[in-house]
């Protein structure tokens, strides 16, 4: 129910968007049109074999050592090794999606897996160097790390809170 | 959003641009995790593992294609001099929910996010303001989570996730505008180049 509810309310936000774009000038709304199959077309395959990819992974994954290092009992320590491993995850828009889904699946705690999530969203290595280091002053990078650095552990907590 | 006449056509930023070597370690994951499964284990459970994802894929595609849609009309729709313009005169409290809300909705890639954080300091944003856009577009990016966060793991997991982390944002923005960060950037006084 609530994902057909989402899925509305998306089509309506698009919809709303088309209209705005077309009132101001036809084109733009073509542009934006265009804008969106070039990026489905591009995205399309990676998600494909990313989705691919997240089933088989879980299928394969160890699931005692899941359990032993991310699964309900592993605590606090269970929480510093998945910001690590999100830390030392890859960038890009698949990589730590895929592999905290398939870890779930696996056997992992939800609130490991969110700190998963959130420690590769936040100071993922791989991006910080290629984007971040080479577009902002190293100083700031370093700040916004060190500032970042005890979210994932908030996250983890709030999420054993509330659900 | 405010009627401004259309601009002559800029080059709009790509989400792809650069060979992602991401994507490729996930290529060899899948294929070799399939290849696996198939050696092991045989035609029958592999098959019923990509029936299950091929579903999945199937329930979530409405929702990646509108949320790409959305995403390409926003960057048609709000011209990147608008959002400057309205983050540079932010400050306070206010101008870090602002930042961190143009930071969660702006469809953009790292190559336009960290340095229109970096121009938006150079206009006067302080340092706060930069951290926490920066902040809301890694964490809570809509484009990205609906696009890929979404198929992978599910409303609940999303909804939920963000429910935690939309303080976030605003939480680094004001803890690095603590004054023992000073000498970490030079933001108000020292503009960055």
């Amino acid at each position: 129910m609530i994902v057909f509810g989402l899925t509305l309310l998306l089509a309506s936000v698009a919809i709303w968007l088309s209209w705005v774009a077309a009132r101001r000038n036809p084109p733009v709304l073509k542009d934006g049109f265009m804008e969106a199959r070039d990026q489905f077309l591009n995205l399309l395959p990676k998600l494909i074999i990313g989705i691919m990819g997240a089933g088989f992974v879980a299928h394969i994954l160890p699931k005692d050592t899941v359990l032993a290092w991310f699964g309900p009992n592993s605590g606090l320590m269970g929480t510093a090794l998945a910001s690590l491993a999100g830390a030392a995850t890859p960038g890009g828009p698949v990589v730590g999606y895929a592999i905290g889904a398939a870890a779930l699946k696996a056997g992992a705690d939800l609130p490991q897996v969110m700190a998963y999530v959130t420690a590769w969203s936040l100071y993922t290595l791989h991006r910080m160097f290629s984007w971040e280091v080479s577009t902002m002053p190293a100083r700031l990078v370093l700040l916004r790390a060190g500032v970042s650095l005890p979210v994932p552990f908030l996250v983890a907590g709030l999420t054993t809170a509330l659900r | 959003m405010t009627p401004d006449k259309p601009k002559p056509q800029r080059a709009l930023p790509r989400v792809e641009r650069d060979f992602d070597w991401g994507f490729l370690i996930v290529a060899a994951l899948s294929f070799g995790s399939a290849g696996y499964v198939l050696m092991t284990e045989g035609w029958a459970v592999a098959w019923a593992i990509l029936l299950e994802d091929a579903w999945l894929f199937l329930s979530i595609l409405p929702k990646v294609m509108l949320g790409i849609l959305i995403g390409a009309l926003i960057r048609v729709l709000i011209a990147r001099e608008t959002i400057e313009k309205h983050i540079g005169e932010g400050s306070g409290l206010k101008g870090l929910i602002l930042a961190g809300a143009i930071g969660i909705v702006f469809p953009a890639g790292p190559f336009t996010i960290f340095p229109l954080a970096v121009i938006m300091l150079a206009s006067g944003a302080d340092r706060g303001a930069a951290l926490s856009f920066i902040t809301g577009w890694l964490l809570l990016g809509l484009n990205r989570a609906i696009i890929w966060e979404l198929p992978f793991f599910g409303t609940d997991f999303v909804l939920l996730r963000f429910l935690i982390s939309l303080p976030v944002p605003v939480l680094v923005g004001l803890a690095s505008r603590l004054p023992i960060f000073d000498r970490f950037s030079g933001s108000k006084t020292k503009r960055a180049s």
